[in-house]
């Protein structure tokens, strides 16, 4: 016997009211990961979302309650995998916040330097990954990508020199940072950053002078300054919403007070506002890695023993809650400490996850091309919204 | 509109009655959850703490769950930490999602990993966890390796 349900075709008239859900994910290229979006669509506009998330949970927070001070660091660059510098300095702040450990001067300039490059490479990869995206319309859709990637590269390169690793890095520690400068290595830096800052100059002739680029992402998603604050938003998604909030700024960590930079605000709040603080964003990267390397001192690098001595890191009761601006916005993590090798309680303020909240609300409205360039720009991280 | 913490806490003090901890810019607050959502309108709406940074939960063992949530005010760059303790076995705490669009994805957080139940939330279910997870995994009773079926 036939099944019928199977069988059944339902025909949706576009000419009237007719809504249709539209399952979008969690396999979509442009998810970045694994994210699911379910569409409720009038014709080929989107009127909700409903956004499914917790594909990549692993549960960190109870993860850093199991693990002591000086295991978790390494663990917690899985959560931002593309920045995994940023989030390991997030967690290993918020211990020495709370035990007051000293992080010698020169360990802070290689945070610095390391949490830089880290936003240059990150960036690379949300302009390579969003162009790729929006496809077609801009001239053989991977092009971009595969020069962008061919910079994230060189970075990945610098990275693998310094700590032995492509991604996942585990430089930092607790009381500053497990690996010195390899001889040379600040030469290839510059060299590096000298490049890139010329490739950027390409793509914003490539990007900026295509009319199907400028027409896709102007005024579309527009994140206003209230529904910015509203959800927590933070990194370059409220800043091209016209708020001025970078947390280099707002409460300097790891020496920052020492560097000149911009912070580049934009007002309109749509995807072009983003893509423009990001592209600034590159540039003024490149501005305090080539500071940090003409300035940086001459000393220990970290002010406890390495990671495979048996000293624990002794943490007195309390709780603390440190922040750093990775390539996403406020990466934060807060800890309450029983005065335990572990951490009785770990939250993480994933930048991603905040960032992502916005998107049910600036969706509806738009065309569901234009959804795939909205996700693109909100470069979300699903390492980090699932934890 | 107040600025600084020394003056946000006098305010919050003269307000509700109850301490407000000053640390550099940093005010904390404990109230009684009768008050969470009264001191969370205040402090959006008088002090100009516009910015919803987290919400999370504390799990005290016996002397049950606490809430706190972090709220800044980023021109004058004010944080303000409020704090709840919902008392032992309770799990209804009032939301703030009616305040604040940015408690929406946290509040449903909270519930998934704590099982506090927030009142007033619009759609309050799990959000990173399957809808048929049983158990709140950070509640401290909750072993690390409770088994739990793939396929059913």
């Amino acid at each position: 016997m036939p099944d019928t349900l199977t069988k059944q075709v339902v025909e949706v008239g576009y000419g009237g009211n007719e809504r249709l859900m539209m399952n979008m994910g969690p396999q979509h290229p442009s998810s970045h990961g694994v994210f699911r979006m379910i569409l409720t669509l009038e014709g080929e506009t989107v009127v909700a979302v409903d956004a499914v998330i917790g594909y990549l949970h692993r549960c960190h927070e109870k993860l850093g309650e199991t693990l002591t001070y000086v295991q978790y660091p390494s663990i917690a660059s899985k959560t931002d995998y593309v920045a995994a510098m940023t989030s390991e300095l997030a967690y290993v702040s918020a211990v020495e916040t709370i035990a007051k450990v000293e992080v010698p001067k020169r360990a802070q300039y290689l945070r610095v330097i390391a949490a830089e490059l880290q936003r240059i490479a990150s960036h690379c990869l949300w302009l390579g990954t969003w162009c790729l995206d929006m496809g077609g319309a801009l001239g053989g859709g991977a092009t971009v990508f595969l020069y962008c990637i061919r910079e994230r590269e060189m970075v990945l390169d610098r990275f693998e020199e310094l700590t032995g690793a492509r991604l996942l890095y585990g430089f930092h520690q607790v009381g500053g940072t497990r690996y010195d400068i390899p001889p040379g290595w600040d030469t290839k830096v510059r060299e590096t950053v000298d490049f890139i800052e010329r490739r950027i100059d390409e793509y914003e002739a490539m990007l900026e002078r295509n009319t199907f680029f400028v027409v896709r992402t102007r005024g579309v998603g527009v994140i206003s300054r209230e529904l910015a604050q509203d959800v927590g938003v933070s990194g370059p998604l409220i800043r091209g919403s016209g708020v001025n909030y970078d947390v280099r700024r707002a409460e300097p960590y790891s020496s920052y007070g020492d560097f000149d930079f911009v912070v580049p605000v934009e007002t309109a709040g749509d995807c072009y506002a983003r893509y423009r603080v990001r592209m600034v964003e590159f540039r003024q990267s490149i501005r305090i890695v080539r500071q940090a390397l003409d300035g940086l001192p001459e000393g220990p690098i970290s002010s406890r023993p390495g990671v495979k001595s048996v000293g624990q890191v002794r943490v007195p009761k309390g709780e603390g809650y440190a922040r750093v601006e990775g390539a996403r916005g406020e990466v934060g993590c807060y800890i309450v400490s029983d005065g335990g090798p572990k951490p009785y309680r770990m939250k993480w303020r994933g930048a991603s996850f905040s960032n992502l909240a916005v998107l049910p609300h600036i969706v509806p409205g738009h065309k569901v091309a234009d959804v795939v360039a909205i996700m693109g720009s909100v470069d979300p991280v699903f390492g980090e919204v699932d934890r | 509109m107040s600025t600084t913490a020394a003056d946000a806490s006098a305010r919050i003090r003269e307000t509700f009655g109850v301490e407000a901890a000053v640390d550099g810019a940093m005010v904390t607050v404990v109230v009684p959850r009768e008050l969470w959502t009264e001191l969370a309108h205040f402090t959006n709406r008088v002090l100009g703490c516009r910015y919803f940074n987290w919400l999370s939960a504390i799990d005290w063992k016996e002397h049950g769950l606490e809430v706190v949530c972090r709220l800044e005010n980023l021109d004058a760059g004010l944080v303000l930490t409020m704090r709840t303790r919902l008392g032992p076995g309770e799990t209804r705490c009032p939301s703030l999602a009616g305040l604040c669009r940015g408690a929406d994805w946290m509040e449903r957080e909270c519930y998934d990993m704590f099982g506090v139940r927030f009142e007033g939330h619009p759609d309050l279910r799990r959000i990173l966890l399957s809808e048929d997870w049983e158990g709140y995994p950070l509640r401290k009773d909750y072993a690390v390796d409770t088994p739990f079926a793939p396929y059913r």
